[in-house]
Order: structure tokens, then C-alpha cells, then sequence
């Protein structure tokens, strides 16, 4: 039985913070960053005798996650305490959901070589986050900061319809596109207010049950969940071929190392003897207040997407890229209000926007350019004021500076010079150094000639008009 | 419905309690008696009753989304067991 073909089996459990000013139990801030332990009170750090009172906005913005990832809604919804005993959890139990979530039978459909496959969403629903944990004294210690304690989570778990990592990937990404269109959650892998977790088994193509399973943790970013599921079914096979069963266990994704590792200790499988917490009365979820949240959800990546691909008639691609982030489909949809022509917006975004942002690790709040920048620098190419050559350069100081373009082509002198009279000077002047050019050109090298228009374009510092010279240069040279 | 010695031990491990043999047999007998007990309530016809979750008729008991002020530190710390850096210190579990 050995190098048998498999079929890959994942579901993801995906944590997400919502941003609300306030903790969801009590009226600590939610600040990212603060010093450790300032943001706690006796209600989160699990004092006896508390109350914990239910924030009204966590719940809205749980119900509007769940309603964009078309989630039934409940109408009678509870919460319930799991118990642990871990330090994170000053309580030694987490108020979470256990058979009433706020949202239940989703979907969201991701896009596969051309193809729309629907995953399924089982559930989400609202938590609390645990503290903070810093191992140190060589393992021997660890330092506890409960600023986080308290931070309203929702856990969004998805059916196991997910066949590769490309698709965990593909599904993680439309994921926190739509929470980012509903502005409920920073939704950033990096502080940790998007977290992944996933379950992943093999079994053979013909074979209906599941493989056994493993859970995979600690991967940090969208390409470790990827690499990290792509190395487990590489390590599943394996063990399969080598005619030993998979065990089912928790295992821990190592980044620096490529591999995943087992998570001794965890086998024991948890009791949490969930129970509904005595502090927190029902939930009552009414048509009004359903309707009234459905109302806030802006229009979502899927619906812009096809909007822009029929409208502004961009390529599938581009329209897919460019919704993938609410910043970046706002700043298109800015930019068309200072210019008709979206296919160009499209492409100084894919091409020197989006270049910039990767190369320096960015996302586009973290620059001044606006949308309206970009709109007004390509009116100035279409009037001919800067050429698209000079724009790159204007563009990129927009990007850096946020300066108006006007301004930055003003400062620098970057008008570009159509004025014949002044680029037939610096034409003749390139003709008289470059005599071998110009009878490679007269012996029938057409090539000769953009060379000498290269050498007008540098005398010129870019400015002149490209169109301009090579006219130029062929009626000198004819 | 009964409890075994097993029932015990395996609760007093989740509670990290370290029992005697004497004490698992002596809960193990008191934990049956109120089970006992509480199996009254099975003489009840509850097929139609929907489970109670809550004894107060209470639903939607909310706060606004407003920050308080949080402890002072020193305060925090008065609890803890150790202080290190500004955070707790406790002895490692590693999961």
C-alpha cells in the first residue's frame, strides 16, 4: 500500500477580534500595544463576586460578520462557560457559545482556477480572548499580560469542504476581505487579531469517511497556513506509505523549521464541561434589530468585484485583486471620480501602488497617497502635462510624500517640454555626438533610432515628450 | 445514573485536586447521595419544556460600548503571586 493518491481534507477555525472600543465584558480598553496589565479590572481578571455585563456593540458586530458570511441568525442565543485551567484565563473558564451561537449554516464562496467553489460555514460565534503569555528562565516562568483578556472574539468555523492549502488560503483571504468590509475587526494576522486554526486529514480518492485527523496551530501568516498544510498532508502521506495509521493530536506549525511538531501533553482528550454561565442572561435577537445591523453591511467584495469587471470592464484578475481589500476598492472607486479612465487607475494600482506596498511591506493606510491623487496625476498625463514616464517618478513621491501631484510636478520642474523649438536644439545636438548611430540608422537599423531617443529622453531629465522626439528625430534623420 | 471512584478521580483531576483514598470513597458516596436526590426530578413529565438555562426571565441585558478606567498596577500586582516587568509571573505549563 504504498504511494497511494490521496484527497486532502481541511476545515478551518478562524478567530477574529472585533475592534470595539471596550472589552466586551467590562469597560476595559481594547488598545493594541498598551503597557502590560494597564488595561484590567476585577470583572476580567476573574475577581469573585463580579458581574460581567454583556457590550451591545460586540454582539452587532458579531451579528454582522455572521450576516455577511450568510449565517442563519439566531433568534434565541446564550453563552456558556468552558473550563480550563491554562494562566491566560484568570477565571479558569472562558465565556464562550456552546449550543446557541449567533450564527449557524454559511457560506462564502472562493474563486479556483477560474471555477466558484462554496465553502461552508458551520457556526460563529462570540467569546472572550485569554492573556497574553511571554515563556522565560529558560521555560521554567512564564510572564502574564491579561490586556487582552476580555477582547470580544468571534470563532468562525468552517465545514471541511476545503480539498487543498490553496484552497484554505484562497478561503482565509475572502474571509478577511468580507470582515474587512464590514469594518468589525483590523482583521491583522500580524497583531494577532486574525488567528488561524486548522484541522486537516487524508484518506484515499475512492474512500468516503474521513482520514484521521490532526489540528494544526500557530501559523501566523496567510503563507504559513499554506506551507504548514502543505508539509502535514506531505507528513500524513508518509506515514500512511510507510504503513503506520496517523494519530489524532494537536501539532504546532514551526515557521524558521518548515515542519509541524506534535503537542505532547494535548492527547489527553479536554473536558471543558461546558455549562451556560449564571452571570449572563439569554439573548433575545428580534427581526427589528436583525434588519437593522443587515442594513450597516456595506456591499461586499463578491458584488464589487462583478460590478467592476462589468462596469469598468476590468479584467477578472484585477477586479479580484483590487477588492481583496476594502482600502484598495475605496481608493479605485475615489480615484473614478477624478478620471474616466478606470483601466489606467487599475494599472498604476496592480503595477506601482501595489509594487510599492509589497516591496516595503505595507498596506495602503500606511501611505499618504489618496485615490484623488492618483485620479488628478492621470488627468495630467491625458492633458500631456507630465509624460506617463515622468508620472512613475510623480507617483512615487505621492506615494511617499502624499502630496497633490500638481504640487510635486510644480516643485520639481517636471513639466514635460513640447515645445518643438526647445527639443529640436537638444535633437540636433544628440545627432552631432552620435554620428554612428545615425548611420546605423541610415544603413536600415531602425533600432539606432531609439537609442537616440533614449539619449534626448536622459539630456532632458525624462521631460520631453517622447512622441515629440522620436517625430522629431526621424525628420532630422530623413 | 451512579458515580465511580474513576467519576471522581477524573473530576478531581480536571479540579487539580489531590484526593486521599479515603476522601475518593467518601465523595464518591456523598456525590451519589446527591445524585440520588436530584433523580427526583426525573419523576417529572418534561417533554414539552423547553430547558431552563436561566432562572431569571431576563433577556438582552447590555452595557454601551464605553472604556472605564482600568485598576491602577499597583493594584493589579497586589494579587499576583510574582511581578516581573510589569506582568505576572508565574511557573511555566507548557501545552
Amino acid at each position: 500500500m504504498s504511494n497511494t493518491k490521496f484527497e486532502t481534507v481541511i476545515g478551518l477555525e478562524v478567530h477574529v477580534e472585533l475592534h470595539t472600543n471596550s472589552k466586551i465584558f467590562c469597560g476595559c480598553s481594547t488598545e493594541f500595544g498598551a503597557p502590560p496589565n494597564s488595561h484590567t479590572c476585577p470583572i476580567c481578571l476573574g475577581y469573585p463576586g463580579v458581574l460581567p455585563v454583556l457590550n451591545k456593540k460586540a454582539v452587532e458586530f458579531a451579528m454582522k460578520a455572521a450576516m455577511a458570511l450568510n449565517c442563519e441568525i439566531a433568534t434565541e442565543s446564550k453563552f456558556d462557560r468552558k473550563n480550563y485551567f491554562y494562566p491566560d484565563s484568570p477565571k479558569a473558564y472562558q465565556i464562550s457559545q456552546f449550543d446557541k451561537p449567533i450564527g449557524e449554516n454559511g457560506w462564502i464562496d472562493i474563486e479556483l482556477d477560474g471555477e466558484t467553489k462554496r465553502i461552508g460555514i458551520t457556526r460563529l460565534h462570540l467569546e472572550e480572548d485569554a492573556g497574553k503569555l511571554t515563556h522565560v528562565d529558560g521555560g521554567y516562568a512564564s510572564l502574564v499580560d491579561f490586556n487582552r483578556v476580555g477582547t470580544p472574539l468571534v470563532e468562525i468555523v468552517s465545514e471541511p469542504d476545503l480539498r487543498s492549502p490553496e484552497e484554505a488560503r484562497l478561503y482565509l483571504e475572502k474571509l478577511k476581505a468580507i470582515i474587512q468590509y464590514c469594518d468589525v475587526s483590523d482583521v491583522k494576522m500580524e497583531q494577532g487579531s486574525l488567528r488561524c486554526d486548522a484541522n486537516i486529514s487524508i484518506r484515499p480518492f475512492e474512500q468516503e469517511e474521513f482520514g484521521t485527523r490532526a489540528e494544526l496551530k500557530n501559523m501566523n501568516s496567510f503563507s504559513g497556513v499554506k506551507k504548514g498544510l502543505e508539509y502535514e498532508e506531505w507528513r500524513q502521506a508518509d506515514v500512511i506509505n510507510s504503513g503506520e495509521k496517523v494519530v489524532q493530536e494537536t501539532r504546532r506549525w514551526d515557521e524558521s523549521k518548515g515542519k509541524t511538531f506534535s503537542m505532547r501533553g494535548k492527547e489527553e482528550s479536554h473536558d471543558y464541561r461546558y455549562f451556560p454561565d449564571p452571570d449572563l442572561v439569554q439573548l433575545y435577537i428580534d427581526d427589528e434589530w436583525k434588519e437593522r445591523v443587515r442594513s450597516s453591511i456595506p456591499e461586499l467584495p463578491d458584488s464589487r468585484k462583478k460590478r467592476y469587471t462589468e462596469q469598468f470592464e476590468l479584467p477578472s484578475y484585477d477586479a479580484e485583486v483590487i477588492t481583496s481589500s476594502k482600502h484598495l476598492a475605496d481608493f479605485f472607486e475615489e480615484s473614478l471620480t477624478y478620471t474616466k479612465d478606470s483601466k489606467s487607475v487599475s494599472n498604476w494600482m496592480m503595477g506601482d501602488l501595489l509594487g510599492y506596498l509589497n516591496a516595503n511591506n505595507l498596506e495602503l493606510p500606511d501611505v499618504k497617497v489618496t485615490g484623488k491623487g492618483l485620479g488628478e496625476m492621470i488627468g495630467l498625463i491625458e492633458k500631456g502635462t507630465i509624460s506617463s514616464k515622468i508620472a512613475k517618478q510623480v507617483f512615487k513621491d505621492m506615494i511617499e510624500s502624499g502630496k497633490a501631484p500638481q504640487t510635486i510636478v510644480e516643485e520639481k520642474g517636471l513639466v514635460q517640454i513640447s515645445d518643438e523649438g526647445a527639443i529640436k536644439t537638444i535633437v540636433q545636438q544628440i545627432i552631432e555626438k552620435n554620428p554612428q548611430s545615425v548611420s546605423d540608422y541610415k544603413a536600415g537599423k531602425q533600432k539606432a533610432i531609439g537609442f537616440l531617443v533614449g539619449q534626448v529622453m536622459k539630456e532632458t531629465k525624462g521631460k520631453a515628450n517622447p512622441g515629440l522626439v522620436n517625430k522629431l528625430i526621424k525628420e532630422s534623420l530623413d | 445514573m451512579s458515580i465511580s471512584i474513576k467519576d471522581v478521580e477524573h473530576v478531581a483531576k480536571l479540579a487539580r485536586l489531590e484526593l486521599k483514598d479515603e476522601e475518593k470513597n467518601q465523595f464518591t458516596k456523598q456525590l451519589n447521595a446527591i445524585l440520588q436526590y436530584a433523580e427526583k426530578l426525573n419523576e417529572l413529565d418534561t417533554e414539552n419544556i423547553e430547558p431552563t438555562t436561566h432562572v431569571l426571565k431576563l433577556t438582552n441585558v447590555m452595557r454601551e460600548d464605553e472604556t472605564r478606567d482600568s485598576l491602577p498596577l499597583e493594584k493589579v500586582f497586589h494579587n499576583a503571586p510574582e511581578e516581573d516587568e510589569g506582568q505576572i509571573k508565574v511557573p511555566a505549563v507548557l501545552e
